[in-house]
């Protein structure tokens, strides 16, 4: 039996592997996508991002233990950053998870971000619909520590929950834009914390001036957590279940729905043209065109533009031949 | 662009609360170029074959300094190769008397690394005994 169908079969083996087969790429990793792919779109996909050091993981472990509890399976994926350096990685999210890993409900596999930015890996998406197509009826993505401009999991997930904690910076200066306006949900962990009601005031006050929500009828909900203890924990989820109740009722889900699968047909797109250009340009083309634009006797817009223009001629005749085949 | 890193769980079975020699490889192994799961302290044989299972690794390193190897292993190797897990590198690290070696070799540990193991000698032999990668 093919790994496809053993994971269709409830093999969490397979599962694993295929996640392993997806991170490495190439053409197995496409055909087992082609294959599981009609199994996939049962998923409530929930991304959990904010600042290092705010709490995802142990909020992600709370709401897993929280869904469970309401008879639902959760797949975990969490994604942790690769060394620019090594390109080793130390992936320590599971620290805080670990007494889930027996749960047979509950899936949880680390990522390195493999030199990814915009706080997913390459993979991620793809590790989501194996998850998906291995009946998780929850896939809760955890992203790399996110700055302000780590708004990937937006293009991946139905429910984003910001986690944003008491005492970083100015009030909410790590979360002043782009994580904000992708918030679906707003978690203020460590409320426990000196500065929390604060902390909830000015993002109040931030939505109150109309700031952050991506789409209309939906004002993002605020909730205090202290994560550690697994207070708040079952609101957070409560809120989960009333974003997907809201963009089912609101016909929302099939728009996000849509603009999801564009946002990936769009990157995967522009790969595949990139690394099929890439194959078909002549090695002396790419080191002469590099050398006129170092030498400043071109510049770099027309130099792509020549690329461009013999790789669509060099194709011309094949492409219509691949269509066909393919 | 196909991509293929070693996977590495670092794993503390048993009770005994001394993590830093594991942190310590862990963070060798990542510099070495490998993606290192560590699982944190006091981990039953079922969390670290779980874990194991879940993140697909290539290598399970077993760190322990209580004495209690000869109880606690032969369970995890036990239920690791009930889960199929039995092609897995294994390697221990910490304190653990010669004269229990030849039994952990018996059971499936291939390595054996306790103090003075430099970073060189432990990357190496796994890269030597993993094929991918």
């Amino acid at each position: 039996m093919g790994l496809v169908d053993r994971l269709l079969s409830g093999d969490r083996r397979a599962a694993a592997q295929l996640v392993t087969l997806m991170e490495d790429g190439g053409p197995p990793a496409r055909e087992a996508v082609a294959a599981l792919y009609p199994h996939t779109g049962h998923a409530h996909i929930v991304g959990v991002t904010g600042s290092p050091g705010t709490g995802k993981s142990t909020l992600v472990y709370e709401l897993a233990k929280e869904f469970r509890s309401r008879d639902k399976t959760v797949g975990i994926v969490a994604v942790d950053p690769t060394s620019p350096f090594s390109g080793g990685a130390l992936l320590g999210d599971r620290i805080r998870m670990q007494k889930l890993s027996t749960d047979e409900g509950i899936f949880i596999r680390s990522m390195a971000s493999r030199g990814q930015l915009g706080g997913l890996a390459r993979a991620t998406g793809d590790a989501i619909k194996v998850l998906d197509a291995f009946g998780r009826d929850i896939v809760m993505v955890e992203t790399v520590g996110a700055g302000q401009s780590e708004v990937e999991i937006a293009r991946a997930a139905h429910t984003v929950i910001v986690v944003d904690a008491p005492g970083l910076g100015d009030d909410i200066q790590a979360i002043k834009a782009g994580l904000f306006e992708i918030a679906d949900i707003f978690v203020v962990n460590k409320a426990d914390r000196e500065g929390a009601d604060r902390t909830l005031l000015t993002l109040r006050m931030m939505l109150d001036m109309g700031e952050g929500s991506r789409e209309r009828g939906w004002r993002p909900p605020l909730v205090k957590t202290v994560a550690l203890q697994g207070e708040g924990s079952a609101l957070v989820a409560d809120a989960v279940e009333q974003h997907l109740a809201h963009l089912k009722e609101s016909g929302q889900l099939h728009i996000r729905s849509m603009r999801l699968a564009e946002e990936e047909l769009r990157r995967i797109l522009g790969q595949e043209l990139l690394s099929r250009l890439l194959d078909e340009i002549r090695e002396e083309q790419w080191e002469f065109l590099t050398k006129e634009v170092a030498e400043r006797e071109l510049d770099p817009y027309t130099a792509a533009d020549n690329l461009l223009a013999s790789f669509f001629q060099a194709t011309a005749g094949v492409d219509e031949r691949r269509g066909y085949e393919s | 662009m196909p991509e293929s890193k070693i996977r590495v769980l670092i794993a503390k079975p048993g009770l005994d609360g001394h993590d830093r020699g594991a942190k310590v490889v862990a963070r060798i192994l990542r510099d070495a170029g490998m993606e290192v799961i560590y699982t944190g302290l006091r981990q039953t044989a079922e969390m670290i074959v779980a874990a194991a299972l879940q993140e697909d690794v290539d290598v399970i390193g077993l760190s322990i300094l209580s004495g209690a190897h000869m109880t606690l292993f032969p369970r995890v190797l036990e239920l690791a190769k009930e889960k199929g897990l039995g092609d897995v590198l294994y390697l221990v690290g910490g304190i653990i008397p010669d004269d229990d070696v030849p039994a952990l070799k018996e059971m499936g540990i291939t390595g054996f690394f306790g103090p003075g193991a430099s970073a060189k000698e432990i990357a190496g032999f796994i890269k030597q005994h993993v094929e991918r990668g």
